[in-house]
């Protein structure tokens, strides 16, 4: 994995100052959805070998949620994003 | 060839040119009963007991690589079964008990050594979670034992008692604990296997996965097309690129796990030892050379290499447990690709194809769990129905709402 990731807002930062979440390509639910939807949601992973979009937290910076796009198998990072950014892009 | 004190004698005279190879190479057949995909520590073993229990021979193992080149050999290899969850105990007690004989069983020394575990724990809050779960083992009739400050510091003298923030009050032992040597147990299984007919075969990548009529009839591999009744999915960190082919949709991630060695020592560490105050675990092999590690990553990767932040997070938790390591040199270190569920506890289940058997979800605990593992999930597949003690493990238990989550952490599979 990288060392330096690029913070949309802070520029290149050591990877030790991000926290991550996990699988960003996952999308919340309705509320009054299914139970089997729900069960998809927290539990069930496409977990792909390759392009994968991953949560952060700039938790020692800027404490922004963002999303990095990057290779899980050659640890390249093609694109660090703002959630917001990527959450408006996924609903247009 | 059977091992012995008078092999080795006959041998010695003989100038040790009658070896003979543990395992065959065989070309595969075009059919068997099973095909085991995943020839690592749980993949071998199963085929041992399936041909060894369960009376099933006509069995393949394949590997992509080599025999042994993944997690089995890429671990810090604590044997323990100081779990708390009724769902877990009783199944790594098995599985220790089975340690316990493994040895003798396969006519092949793995060098466990039961020197113990120690959980270490450093506020009020710890110990009395550590009472919990000895407790809770003793329930399941596994002796533990609770030790204060003052008998651990005559124990490992060498443990930083005084730190500022995390000061040493006690431990959690498990005396049947311990280690073993992490090879030899692939190498025993998969001579085992060997032995009683089992056809491993190395360097045999499975590409796809071939379905009539909603059941498995064989897998696509790099050396052609083989037939199968029942195919048995045992592949860790890959499970889900291997599961993808049959369509399964899987609760786990992959992530990279790092271990570490340092250079050989004279005797210093007597037991197992586990850091409470962060995630941290340290014994001594027979070499002298000192095996820790610490967390995961924590992103999701294939590649069985780890990052420097977590090197040097895992060296720090070390000399602030025991100062003296700081002026260790360390060897080596190396990741492996570990298929962490989303509750921390493994699967050994059916799936909805009937034919097909799923090993997988075992986060960073593999190791302790490779003989009961092998023989409940050689249980499962001879006979179509869950060993007693490994009958919680099952893949529907997310949707159902009955995970085991022995950390209390939720569905965020990098905290397990």
């Amino acid at each position: 994995m990288a060392s330096l990731i690029h913070c949309p807002h802070c520029g290149s930062r050591p990877k030790e100052e991000f926290s991550i979440r996990g699988d960003a390509s996952l999308v919340r639910p309705s509320p009054s959805a299914s139970d089997e939807e729900w069960h998809r949601y927290v539990h069930i992973r496409d977990n792909p070998k390759g392009r994968y979009k991953e949560h952060w937290h700039h938790a020692f910076g800027c404490r922004r949620w963002l999303v990095v796009e990057r290779d899980n198998f050659t640890h390249e990072v093609f694109s660090v994003t703002d959630a917001a950014e990527a959450a408006k892009a996924v609903q247009a | 060839m059977r091992y012995s004190a008078l092999s080795i004698l006959k041998q010695a005279f003989a100038g040790n040119l009658g070896w003979k190879p543990a395992w065959r190479e065989p070309q595969p057949k075009p059919h068997y009963d099973v095909i085991i995909v995943g020839g690592g520590g749980h993949g071998l073993a199963t085929a041992y007991y399936l041909a060894k229990e369960f009376g099933v021979r006509n069995v393949a193992v394949l590997e992509k690589g080599y025999l042994g080149s993944g997690n089995v050999g890429r671990n810090t290899t604590i044997v323990r079964s100081n779990y708390m969850l009724p769902g877990n105990e009783p199944f790594y007690e098995f599985s220790l008990k089975l340690w316990e004989g493994l040895e003798r069983e396969l006519n092949y020394n793995v060098m466990f050594s039961q020197r113990g575990i120690i959980n270490l724990y450093h506020n009020d809050g710890q110990r009395d979670q550590y009472i919990r779960r000895g407790n809770a083992m003793m329930m399941e009739g596994v002796a533990a034992e609770l030790l204060d400050r003052e008998t651990l510091r005559k124990m490992m003298p060498f443990l930083n008692f005084d730190h500022a923030r995390f000061p040493i009050m006690g431990g959690l032992l498990q005396r049947r604990a311990g280690t073993a040597r992490h090879d030899a147990v692939a190498w025993g299984f998969a001579r085992g296997a060997d032995r009683l007919g089992v056809d491993l075969i190395q360097n045999c990548e499975v590409t796809g996965i071939r379905r009539e009529n909603g059941a498995v009839t064989g897998v696509e591999t790099t050396k052609g097309f083989i037939g199968c009744n029942k195919l048995a999915l045992a592949a860790a960190g890959n499970t889900t690129t291997v599961g993808r082919m049959a369509d399964l949709e899987l609760p786990i991630e992959t992530h990279v796990l790092q271990a570490f060695v340092s250079e050989g020592l004279k005797p210093m560490i007597d037991n197992v030892i586990t850091y409470g105050a962060g995630h941290f675990y340290i014994s001594q092999s027979d070499k002298g050379g000192l095996v820790f590690g610490a967390d995961i990553d924590y992103y999701s990767s294939y590649a069985q290499r780890g990052n420097l932040a977590t090197v040097e997070h895992t060296i720090e938790e070390g000399v602030s447990l025991i100062p003296g390591l700081s002026r260790t040199r360390v060897l080596r270190s190396w990741g492996g690709v570990m298929d962490m569920s989303m509750d921390g506890s493994p699967i050994i289940d059916r799936t909805p194809i009937d034919n097909l058997y799923l090993n997988c979800g075992w986060c960073y605990g593999g190791f302790k769990a490779t003989p009961a593992s092998g023989f409940c999930f050689a249980h499962l597949i001879a006979r179509n129905e869950s060993h007693q003690v490994a009958r919680f493990l099952r893949l529907d238990r997310f949707e159902r709402g009955f995970p085991i989550d022995e950390g209390g952490k939720g569905p965020q599979p990098n905290l397990h």
